[in-house]
């Protein structure tokens, strides 16, 4: 049972003629101002694994597509942070306040933030992403509802929020009281599940650069998230993601918010750290 | 009944010619467009520029661009979509050029067919391919 | 007024007369094409942006007609010719019977 699966698997990765497609060489500069740092050395961590460069999922996509994020008028995504500017300064809930009324602008108190999410909270004495701690702050502070944890507005906020940390490194902590989460996801990273039993590593560490089907697989960075895609032409987050992938092994997925999802995404973010936060990027 | 090797060839030829005599072309939907826009008038082929990436990346947001100097409209077709018709770019007297770029659907596999309107009446048109792929796991 | 629907225009500020000069336009909206069904299989009726202009102090830019094959968030880049100061107005039509708009000023040194 289980060589047939791996020879099915390995059918759909080794696509006649397609074998090997290197990601490619060019440089992003967005708006013809912020240099991405799109392809640097592995972190430390990674240094058990094989892989000494990372890179951003922009070198696997085709030249058209990687068009659209180097201008921030070509780039689709960047309509949903106009949008989730106006939520920033809408006043919602039982305490009559807008994020506005105690971060001021965006630009002035969110820079840097998306680079170091998700990390440890001391207060809540856990690992929050980003979309938890902004719910915490609209739940606890505003008296607001909760935005759905892969919904719209949630999308148009993370996207406000990373644009301020555009071109600056990722960088989470994987060490301190966050450890013990992060060798959680980090497990999680390696273990096959479902009915292909794939883990994330087969697909994005074993085979980035080759083709699945018409797809050229990327290593399965994060640091363009919320990420606007040509498939259903909108924001994307990155447990909605994860959602998909875990599905497509064809196994039970784990729910946006989740402890599993949050330490995935750490281990995950961290896999990243010193590629340039670039969301909301483009990607197919 | 037994045939003679002369009565199985010529059987033979007479069934590979019904098989290979074209059909009468089909007028499709695309044409019958192109004569609603045109009126029946000739269509040159040429002096539209046309770009399209040779394999689109994913068919619901495929980037293109059209022009034709001196061009009044232009009509875009996607020749293999259940409904043909793109857009139909007019320009007007500001228009700085007689070019346009936008982001299209496309079904599948097909012919973009860009087709022109010229100033002095006259038509002109490109077409490309534009291959349409599927990707990854579905996901 | 269809949901959520929001136009992001890039004109240039400033132009010298006569020059030639790029826009960006796009608008947020599903462009809901009437080829889709939902869970029922019932088709999912068209609710489209169906036409697009510009103009420039009163003349026409460009004015598009658009089909249910422009993607979701229809994007449109083209030229202006901008003879003097003044204000590029766009409009986007609905299938619905709304009309969005939006402005930009410009300025001939």
């Amino acid at each position: 049972m289980k060589i047939r699966t791996l020879t099915a698997v390995a059918a759909m990765l080794i696509a006649p003629g397609f074998a090997m497609s290197d990601p490619d060489d060019d440089t992003l500069v967005v708006n013809g101002e912020i240099e991405m740092v799109t392809k640097t050395e592995a972190p430390d961590h990674m240094s058990d694994t094989y892989v000494d460069t990372i890179m951003s999922g922009w070198h696997f996509r085709s030249d058209e597509t990687q068009s659209l994020q180097m201008d921030d008028f070509d780039n689709s995504g960047m309509v949903f942070v106009d949008i989730g500017r106006d939520q920033w300064n809408t006043a919602e809930g039982g305490e009559g306040k807008s994020c506005a009324s105690c971060h001021g602008t965006p630009e002035e108190s969110m820079e840097g933030v998306r680079a170091t999410y998700p990390k440890w909270d001391a207060e809540a004495e856990e690992v929050q992403t980003l979309a938890m701690q902004v719910n915490d702050c609209r739940e606890s502070r505003m008296e607001a509802e909760p935005y759905g944890y892969t919904s719209g507005e949630m999308a148009n906020i993370e996207a406000l929020i990373a644009v301020q940390s555009r071109g600056m490194p990722v960088n989470v902590a994987i060490d301190g009281p966050v450890s013990e989460t992060w060798e959680r996801g980090k497990e999680l990273y390696y273990t096959r599940t479902g009915q292909l039993e794939l883990s994330c590593a087969n697909c994005h560490e074993d085979n980035y650069g080759n083709m699945i089907r018409a797809d050229h697989l990327s290593q399965g960075q994060i640091n363009g998230f919320p990420v606007y895609r040509l498939k259903n032409a909108k924001l994307n987050t990155v447990h909605a993601r994860f959602k998909g992938c875990v599905r497509d092994t064809r196994a039970e997925t784990y729910k946006p918010g989740s402890p599993e999802f949050v330490a995935l995404e750490l281990y995950v973010a961290s896999r990243g750290n010193g590629l340039s936060v670039e969301g909301p990027s483009v990607r197919n | 009944m037994e045939f003679t090797r002369r009565e199985t060839l010529a059987v033979g030829a007479a069934a590979a010619m019904v098989v290979t005599i074209p059909m009468p072309a089909m007028a499709s939907k695309a044409d019958a467009l192109i004569e609603e826009f045109t009126g029946g008038a000739d269509v040159a082929d040429g002096g539209v520029d046309l770009d399209a990436p040779e394999i689109a990346e994913n068919g619901n947001t495929v980037p293109i661009e059209v022009g034709a100097e001196g061009a009044e409209a232009i009509m875009v077709l996607a020749a293999g979509n259940p409904e043909p018709p793109v857009a139909t770019f007019r320009f007007g007297p500001l228009a700085g050029a007689h070019r346009a770029k936008t982001r299209i659907r496309l079904a599948g596999t097909q012919d973009v067919i860009a087709v022109a309107k010229m100033a002095d009446g006259s038509y002109a048109k490109a077409a490309k391919t534009v291959k349409v792929t599927i990707g990854g796991c579905g996901g | 007024m269809a949901q959520g629907v929001r136009p992001r225009v890039k004109v240039p500020r400033k132009a010298e007369a006569g020059e030639i000069i790029t826009i960006k336009t796009l608008i947020s909206h599903k462009m809901e094409s009437g080829q889709r069904k939902d869970s029922d299989g019932n088709v999912i009726p068209r609710s489209i942006i169906h036409r697009f202009t510009c103009d420039f102090n009163g003349q026409n830019v460009v004015d598009f007609k658009m089909e249910p094959a422009i993607s979701t968030n229809p994007y449109f880049e083209f030229e202006a010719t901008v003879p003097e100061s003044g204000e590029f107005k766009f409009t986007w039509h609905d299938d619905d019977g709304s009309v969005y708009e939006t402005a930009k000023k410009i300025e001939v040194a």
